[in-house]
C-alpha cells in the first residue's frame, strides 16, 4: 500500500503546477486547463484519503468534482467562444473590460 | 516494494511530468495533448487506490470529453503569434503561492499524517465491487446532491448554448 503522505505530495505537486500555470500563463486555454489540473489534484488528495480512511465518501464526492469540472469546461469555453467574437484575441491580458 | 506501489510511483512521475509540459508548451493544442496524458496518468493511479470506478471515468469524461472540447475550441479561434510574451506580471505572485505551497510539502513529509485505518478493499468485496459500493452510497444516502449536480450539469448546457449563440433572435 501507498503511504497516504506520499499521495498527499503527489496531489500537492500537481495542484502548484495547475496553480502557477493558471496565475502566469497567458492564453486563455492554458488557464483553463490548468484550471481542470488543479480540480484533479483535489481528487487524487480525496481518493487517497478514502482509500485510507476505508469509506467511499471521497469517491462519491470526486464524482461531483468532476461533474462540477464538466460543466465549468463547457460554460469556460463558451466564454472564451464568445469572447473571442467580440475582441478576437484569446490573450488573458487584453481581456480587461471589467478591471477596475 | 511490491508491483502496485512501483505501478503508483512510476504513473506519479509521468503524471507530474505530462503536467508541467501542460503549463510550459508554447502552443494550446501542444498543450491539451500533454493534458490527455496527463490525465492517463492520474486514472493509472486512481487504480492503486482502490477506485476502478473513477478511473474510467477520468478517462471517459476528462481524456475523452472535456479535452476534446478543449480541442475542438482551440481549432475554432484562430492561434496567437509566436513571439506575444507567454507570461504576464502575476509570476511573481504564483512564484509567492507556489513557496508556501513547497513548505506545506514538506510539512506533510516531515509531519505525522494520519496513518491508515481503514480497509477499502474489504468494504468493497461485500458489495460486489468498486462501481457497487460507490452505486450504494451514491444513490441512497447523497441522492439529494446527486440531483443537484444534474440540474448544475443542465444549467451549464443552457448557459453555455446561450453564451456560444451568434445572435439572439428577438
Amino acid at each position: 500500500m501507498i503511504p497516504l503522505s506520499h499521495i498527499i505530495i503527489f496531489s500537492l505537486i500537481i495542484f502548484t503546477i495547475g496553480m502557477v500555470g493558471a496565475l502566469s500563463r497567458r492564453n486563455v486555454f492554458i488557464v483553463l486547463m490548468s484550471i481542470e489540473l488543479m480540480l484533479n489534484a483535489v481528487n487524487i488528495a480525496l481518493i487517497g484519503v478514502s482509500s485510507a480512511m476505508g469509506n467511499l465518501i471521497g469517491q462519491v464526492l470526486a464524482i461531483f468534482i468532476i461533474t462540477v469540472a464538466a460543466g465549468e469546461a463547457a460554460v469556460g469555453l463558451a466564454i472564451v467562444v464568445a469572447l473571442y467574437r467580440n475582441r478576437l484575441t484569446v490573450n488573458v491580458d487584453a481581456i480587461n473590460l471589467l478591471k477596475w | 516494494m511490491s508491483w502496485s506501489q512501483l505501478f503508483f510511483y512510476v504513473f506519479a512521475v509521468l503524471a507530474v511530468i505530462m503536467s508541467l509540459m501542460v503549463v510550459t508548451r508554447r502552443k494550446a493544442i501542444h498543450s491539451a495533448i500533454f493534458l490527455i496524458l496527463a490525465f492517463i496518468c492520474f486514472a493509472a493511479t486512481y487504480i492503486v487506490m482502490n477506485a476502478e470506478l473513477l478511473a474510467a471515468i477520468q478517462v471517459l469524461v476528462y481524456a475523452g470529453g472535456v479535452v476534446g472540447l478543449i480541442i475542438f475550441v482551440i481549432m475554432l479561434v484562430k492561434a496567437e503569434e509566436d513571439e506575444v510574451r507567454q507570461t504576464h506580471g502575476q509570476w511573481i505572485i504564483a512564484a509567492f503561492i507556489a513557496l508556501i505551497l513547497v513548505v506545506e510539502v514538506a510539512f506533510v513529509f516531515l509531519g505525522n499524517l494520519v496513518q491508515r485505518t481503514g480497509n477499502l478493499a474489504g468494504k468493497m468485496a461485500q458489495a460486489g465491487g468498486n462501481t457497487e459500493a460507490v452505486g450504494l452510497v451514491l444513490y441512497t444516502k447523497y441522492l439529494f446532491p446527486f440531483e443537484v449536480a444534474s440540474v448544475l450539469l443542465l444549467a451549464a448546457m443552457i448557459g453555455a448554448i446561450v453564451l456560444a449563440k451568434y445572435k439572439l433572435e428577438r
